[in-house]
């Protein structure tokens, strides 16, 4: 455990923007009214309005001051597992940032959003194709957006047809934890199925559990150790014989591009990522953008609207796109349209890629993992030992260094100029190092990583400490956070000073 | 284009040291049948040619910065300042993960840390997440967050049909699998505080009104949201940001939670997202919150760092157990708000929200004298207003569209008693000309 002692005062590295504030500054101004002044309703009016007040250069610099502390994809190689940290094309921004789409309102009439119809159209159909699914919504906003709309879906199927009984999904031990959250604020009830010594579904737990009150299974595909599952069209037909309903996490589909259609192989329901696979930003934590493909069977059930044409090409004239609503559908799941500007990112991306560049794009990301889970599997212990996906997880111990652990490793990857790979996930490798590299990285930067990493596991047993104490200053802005303090204390919330006006 | 840097070189390499002899052997876990299938997708595109054809299918559209936009219903067409694109545009920030190493995310933690203090004083409340996807789905857990808090016990949710719609939609859809109740359409379209505080009961777990209303209108919900507390529900308003530089606080009113959507701080309206769903509330709730949270703690070297707390609520750790579903938010657009906020400052805020006020109720003055146009509520209102018309608003406004303007929202889409009731919105960025081409045109339908 890092000690933290506080002799003084924490040093302000840089300072908030309620310190930076100085009355009556402002970062922009507007015009006065050109029209006559109205009267205010005087009851209805706050007294005071406590926020910063700053020049458009203290904003500037602050934010650019904040940025330096940042490590982030453009600035070097971010394997971190399950996240997809892949290059995002420049063009990418642009294209989002065009005024033909920043200014367009979402609810103008349709025969003026015509360009924003067609893309949407057209994205729903790629999306389509690449997946093997009937119908698509671009409605949900994340990944965990997705899932729930997916089971929702799955749940109003079940409804449709009055088999009211199926209350019951199951999980592989291995999922991201969104997999059971979303089940659960579902109102279903969870049931956990281990992964076998192969690092697949445990087919017997399996049938165990595959009964009439399973609503489906959720499933990530290559799962959460980067492998594919060797049984998953057995674990489709348990399911389906059953009378459940296949769920796809789509979270690993970097691995899948062009490779295998995730409808092809059994599944019923699946959502993307598209922040991650189509390489739209993962900006500090989002926006994502989650669509749901589905079958024929679940089409009516999507949420509305979806994208349509609503009148066809006729004497010359284009196809009149709209917005329509499925037959049975569950609802809208979000207001308006989905997150319309990642949507323009990741169509501009598959525009750009075509058929072979996406096939590409999986091959040489499963390439660049196992490249480097060759090199680095005589040195970390991989449990799971077979040629992976897009990623795949080792162990971040030895037992000749008992005192180790896989966050010091992470830490200690920091002083070698390296985003750590996620850890301690999946739950159930320990110590888990995750590590994706994503095809956009080339051997040289890979090979980089690959001897920081030999590198450490030979520093963890000649001189531990260094990883104990890592990140160093020399390094990193900052070292390792007090994560205790924070939560015993919760300040959550800065204040402008008690004496602000005064001074 | 795709941006693989490999040569053909280092690809065999890099097989050689894996022990495979071609990219295909990689695969062969997956089923023989399914592998390799056919895309049927258009052929990759240049740089150049992708450009091109994304300006093109732009073009395609007639936006609002070519036609004169009296459009809102929820989204606003608001002057974002020059320095916010250029902030965000910084890849340390867009092409950053979640800050889950804060020795590394200390830009993104204090920018959030930021966005959560200007939010939660901008709304008068204590504290505030570092976000939700949007606002239709920051009140859907605003309901979650209120079942969570009764455990279930109660059953009644009352919200005032003056939510936005679809808002109330996407309300619907989340609990369609619960046994709660969500009542409120029984005080009316045009519901007042005093009807809805006679729909709460001992079963009320929660009352949720908007703030101005969907239809534009203010109210004091003081007296609600003590009527609410009185009965042991919570009270949660969903408030317009830009409102709250002038007016009121829900704060002062009484508020758990307030939640909205956070697009009219410096995010452009983007054909629907993506936005930004903010949440605040006080202290005594901050463990029931969904969403993520960053605190302030100290370092191992003695500085100030910010850091995620309080992550035992969230699903990665608690996982079927989990207050939300929640992990990807709206990191960046965030970020937008903070950086809105932080240029205009109390005096900015305060501007725009007048400009806004000031506009809107010229525009409303003006259309009220046209002969059979008046406008159809009599309470106080911020920079929307409902007009009765004397046609159709589809065919108004088709005939508006013809003279270059979007006119306002069709409220007979989500009201039947709304038939001709159209929802106009004004911003700081409409000028006087263009409310007065408004008021022309619309004199011209009157005399049709």
């Amino acid at each position: 455990m890092t000690e933290f002692t506080l002799d003084a005062a924490p040093k302000i590295v840089e300072p908030t923007l309620y310190e930076l504030s100085s009355p009556g500054r402002v970062g922009v101004d507007f015009p006065e009214p050109d029209v006559p002044r109205a009267k205010l309703p005087d009851a209805l009016l706050r007294k005071e309005l406590p926020l910063p007040e700053l020049s458009e250069v203290d904003v500037v610099r602050h934010f650019v001051k904040l940025s330096t502390f940042n490590y982030s994809v453009d600035s070097g190689f971010y394997p971190l597992g399950s996240c997809t940290m892949k290059y995002n094309p420049k063009i990418n921004e642009d294209t989002a940032r065009l005024p033909g789409f920043t200014n367009l309102h979402p609810l103008q009439p349709i025969e003026t959003t015509q360009g924003a119809l067609v893309l949407m159209f057209q994205l729903q159909e790629w999306l389509k194709e690449i997946s093997g699914f009937d119908a698509l919504t671009l409605q949900p906003a994340a990944g965990a957006h997705g899932e729930f709309t997916g089971v929702l879906i799955m749940r109003a199927y079940h409804q449709d047809r009055g088999d009211t009984k199926r209350i019951k999904m199951l999980i592989p031990d291995s999922a991201h934890g969104t997999n059971p959250a979303t089940s659960a604020m579902s109102g279903l009830e969870v049931v956990q199925i281990p992964s076998d010594e192969r690092g697949n579904v445990d087919l017997d737990a399996l049938r165990a559990e595959a009964d009439d009150t399973l609503v489906g299974m959720m499933l990530t595909n290559p799962n959460t150790l980067g492998l594919f599952d060797e049984n998953v069209e057995e674990i489709c037909q348990i399911i389906h014989d059953a009378g459940g309903l296949m769920y796809g996490d789509g979270a690993n589909m970097n691995a899948m591009l062009g490779i295998a259609k995730m409808a092809d192989l059994g599944f019923d329901v699946m959502h993307y990522n598209l922040h991650k696979t189509f390489s739209t930003p993962h900006g500090g934590g989002g926006p994502g953008s989650g669509p749901v493909g589905v079958t024929a069977a679940l089409a009516p059930f999507l949420p509305a609207p979806i994208v349509a044409v609503v009148e066809e090409e006729a004497e010359g004239l284009p196809p009149l796109y709209g917005l329509v609503d499925p037959s049975k559908t569950v609802g809208r799941v979000k207001a308006f349209h989905g997150h319309f500007g990642v949507l323009v990112r990741a169509f501009t991306y598959i525009a750009m890629h075509g058929p072979d560049g996406l096939r590409d794009v999986s091959e040489f990301a499963v390439l660049n993992a196992n490249y480097i889970l060759a090199r680095l599997r005589d040195t970390y212990h991989v449990p799971y030992d077979r040629i992976c996906m897009h990623e795949f997880v080792a162990e971040g111990r030895w037992k000749d260094a008992p005192d180790v652990h896989a966050l010091d490793i992470a830490k200690r990857l920091m002083d070698y100029g390296f985003h750590p790979p996620t850890n301690y996930f999946p739950l159930i490798v320990h110590e888990a190092l995750m590590i994706e590299p994503t095809e956009t990285e080339n051997k040289v930067t890979l090979d980089a990583f690959i001897d920081a990493m030999l590198k450490i596991a030979e520093e963890a047993h000649s001189d531990p400490d260094l990883l104990h104490d890592a990140p160093h200053p020399e390094n990193t802005p900052f070292g390792r956070l007090d994560e205790v303090k924070a939560a015993k204390d919760l300040v959550l919330c800065c204040w402008l000073p008690e004496d602000y006006g005064e001074q | 284009m795709t941006y693989i840097p490999h040569s053909p070189k280092e690809r065999d390499e890099m097989l050689a040291t894996i022990g495979v002899e071609k990219l295909e052997d990689l695969f062969k876990a997956i089923p023989a049948a399914h592998r390799y299938p056919d895309l049927d997708l258009p052929p990759a595109l240049t740089e150049m040619e992708a450009a091109a054809e994304l300006s093109e299918i732009a073009l395609a559209n007639e936006t609002t910065a070519e036609l004169v936009s009296f459009l809102g219903a929820g989204v606003y067409n608001h002057y974002i300042p020059a320095a916010i694109n250029h902030i965000l545009l910084r890849g340390e920030f867009y092409t950053a993960y979640t800050p889950y190493q804060p020795e590394i995310s200390q830009g993104t933690l204090q920018a959030i840390f930021e966005y959560q203090s200007m939010m939660a004083h901008l709304t008068g409340m204590d504290v505030a997440n570092a976000s939700h996807y949007d606002g239709s789905t920051a009140v859907a857990e605003a309901v979650n967050m209120a079942m969570a808090q009764f455990r279930g016990k109660r059953k009644r949710i009352v919200m005032s049909q003056g939510v936005h719609p679809q808002y109330r939609e996407t309300t619907n859809t989340y609990t369609q699998f619960s046994d709660m109740e969500i009542v409120g359409a029984e005080a009316g379209s045009l519901s007042t505080p005093e009807a809805l505080a006679e729909l709460i009961d001992e079963n009320t777990a929660l009352v949720i009104v908007q703030y101005p209303d969907f239809f534009g209108r203010l109210f004091d919900y003081t007296k609600l949201g003590e009527a609410a507390h009185e009965k042991g529900a919570l009270f949660c308003v969903v408030a317009n940001p830009t409102a709250l530089g002038l007016l009121k606080t829900p704060g002062e009113m009484g508020a758990d939670m307030v939640v909205g959507e956070g697009q009219p701080l410096g995010i452009p309206m983007s054909y629907g997202g993506p936005y930004l769903g903010f949440f605040t509330t006080r202290n005594k709730y901050v463990r029931k919150m969904a969403g993520r949270l960053v605190g302030e703690s100290v370092d191992s070297r003695g500085q100030r760092a910010f850091v995620l707390t309080l992550t035992p609520r969230e699903q990665h750790i608690k996982r079927e157990r989990a207050t939300s579903n929640i992990c990807s938010n709206q990191g960046l657009l965030a970020l937008a708000a903070g950086i809105y906020m932080s240029l205009l400052g109390q005096t900015g805020m305060r501007h725009v929200a007048e400009l806004c006020y000031h506009k809107a109720h010229y525009a409303a003055e003006q259309i009220a004298n046209i002969p059979g146009f008046e406008l159809c509520n009599p309470e106080p209102f911020f920079h929307e207003f409902t007009v009765c018309c004397p046609e159709p608003v589809a065919d108004i406004n088709e005939h508006l569209l013809e003279h270059g303007v979007l006119g306002g929202y069709d409220l007979g889409q989500d009201y039947p008693d709304m038939e001709n009731h159209m929802l106009i919105a004004v911003t700081e960025k409409n000028s006087k000309e263009e409310i007065d081409a408004l008021v022309a045109i619309l004199s011209e339908v009157s005399h049709d």
